[in-house]
């Protein structure tokens, strides 16, 4: 099979998902809102943080949440694509995909094509509001480009290890397989206090969790003193492999049935 | 209008308010998908919030040392929006399925309705409020107002999920549709956030977050009950809790029996 069919199914398939994302409010408003609330609620709330003693993020508090806002952003533009494939079975219209497909990984990979679209619009967005809330980018060019290359891995991995979801199950009932692990990730990881000022078990979550690595490295970025940083893009790759994976046994899975 | 046909339309109200209710109580507690969440939720985010914050207490002006305490109030409320969720899908499925289209070919009152409605979401907060007690008296420092003040929790805690119920059975009544009610949803959750969830209003430092929390009734309803668990009895903080609860309540309720009405008579 050509490489072209390939990406002319991704093609379709992104564009589509993109085009229903962008004109449908219920679909639109909800994954916009989100992070724009975590970003006021903890950047506005909790600016006092920076005086607790032992908090060192030289670029400040604003800078310090984005740093979490912006893979935030990322992770749940990929979980909402799975969302999307399991409406998309629920309807049939996945089905009718499935046989007229000449490739189907074009069509996983067209869903997070939609998927960085999504999280893209998302993250501009974002941007412009915590600039204008005081973000202080302290970062050079490659430094910001280490960062939105991580952010597009973390989106790369959510929305593969949902789309696996959604083909196996096939319904929407499987929204929360998809959210939960991404929610407890993303929360267990040092999200408002640097990682040396967690207690208790949250800390021994951190330790393990690898969003960890990827929320310091990124924090690193911002404040133009990159840290961890092989670590980090090691474990994003190493996620988006394994999720790769998974994505692939999905497809599988959703064949056996189509 | 002689005293006996006050008592059999009093006890007949009783009636359909006790049928609509059983339904409504026993619809709600039959979906763990309504009932575990809503409590699953509020305690994972107070534990991740109690060892994340934890380091907030050496703010100076901080109230407490236990971010555990300061944070168990945030459950309450979490909770009740949760109900608001649930109140609203119940009335959303009625409409949509045609439940209350038959209803209203019944000489059924629009109260009894609405009581009826509002049982199975009181019942679920009454769960809910019981567990975060057990939970804050089970690992937090205990309840500062001792065995009253967590009397009063439970009141003040089933006035806010009565309020949000209330809305959220307005919203559904008034579009019919249980997507508008998951709609809305995030913007619940908006009041929560923009409130002084995290941190007292008075250690909020940039200016324009600190005023909405302090124009935001969720910031009293926390505050109440927050209150009893850290301080003790604070007339103003519990009285500006029970307020802003019941006055939404009433507000809400009003709205929601008015847009009942206009739905029964289309129907």
């Amino acid at each position: 099979m050509s490489r072209a069919g390939f990406w002319s199914v991704a093609r379709a398939v992104g564009w589509r998902n993109a085009h229903n994302w962008f004109t449908n409010p219920a679909m639109f408003v909800p994954s916009l809102l989100f992070p724009l609330f975590f970003f006021m609620a903890f950047a506005g709330g909790l600016s006092r943080v920076d005086s607790v003693p032992g908090f060192d993020y030289a670029a400040g508090y604003t800078t310090f949440v984005y740093g979490f806002v912006l893979l935030q952003a990322s992770a749940f533009g990929g979980i909402f694509t799975g969302f999307a494939i399991a409406r998309d079975f629920e309807s049939g219209f996945s089905r009718r995909l499935m046989l007229a497909a000449p490739r189907r990984g074009g069509i996983v990979a067209g869903y997070w094509i939609a998927a960085l679209v999504r999280a893209a619009f998302t993250i501009t967005i974002i941007t412009a509001v915590a600039l204008v809330a005081g973000l202080a980018i302290d970062g050079s060019a490659v430094d910001l480009l280490g960062l939105y290359t991580l952010a597009v891995l973390v989106n790369a991995a959510a929305a593969l290890f949902a789309s696996g979801v959604a083909m196996r199950l096939r319904t929407m009932q499987a929204g929360p397989a998809m959210q939960m692990p991404a929610f407890l990730i993303l929360f267990l990881a040092p999200v408002w206090v640097p990682y040396d000022l967690l207690t208790g078990w949250v800390q021994a979550a951190a330790a393990v969790n690898p969003l960890t690595l990827m929320l310091e490295a990124g924090r690193g970025f911002l404040e133009g003193d990159p840290i961890e940083v092989l670590p980090a893009f090691g474990v994003a790759l190493l996620l988006t492999a394994v999720t790769m994976l998974w994505a692939r046994g999905g497809i599988r899975s959703a064949e056996r049935v189509a | 209008m002689t005293e006996a046909v006050r008592s059999a339309m009093r006890s007949g109200l009783f009636r359909q308010v006790g049928m609509l209710a059983r339904r409504s109580v026993v619809r709600t507690l039959r979906q763990p998908l309504m009932v575990v969440p809503s409590l699953v939720f509020p305690l994972m985010l107070l534990s991740i919030n109690s060892s994340g914050l934890a380091s907030t207490t050496e703010l100076p002006g901080f109230p407490t040392d236990s971010y555990f305490a300061f944070a168990l109030a945030i459950a309450f409320v979490q909770g009740a929006l949760f109900s608001a969720n649930s109140a609203g899908t119940n009335v959303a499925n009625d409409i949509e399925t045609g439940f209350l289209d038959r209803l209203s070919l019944t000489p059924l009152r629009r109260v009894a309705l609405m009581l009826g409605q509002l049982s199975g979401i009181l019942a679920l907060g009454l769960i809910q409020a019981l567990t975060f007690l057990v939970v804050g008296l089970a690992f937090g420092p205990g309840i500062e107002a001792g065995v009253g003040g967590a009397l009063v929790i439970v009141a003040l805690s089933l006035t806010v999920s009565l309020a949000f119920g209330c809305v959220g059975a307005f919203v559904a009544l008034r579009s019919g549709s249980g997507e508008a009610v998951q709609g809305v949803f995030p913007l619940f959750f908006a009041a929560l956030f923009l409130s002084s969830m995290a941190l007292p209003r008075n250690l909020i430092e940039i200016d324009w977050f600190q005023t909405v929390a302090t124009y935001n009734p969720v910031s009293y309803m926390l505050e109440g009950i927050r209150s009893l668990v850290i301080t003790g009895w604070d007339g103003e903080a519990i009285a500006l809790g029970f307020a802003c609860a019941g006055g939404l309540a009433a507000i809400a309720l009003v709205a929601a029996s008015s847009a009942l009405r206009t739905r029964m008579v289309r129907t």
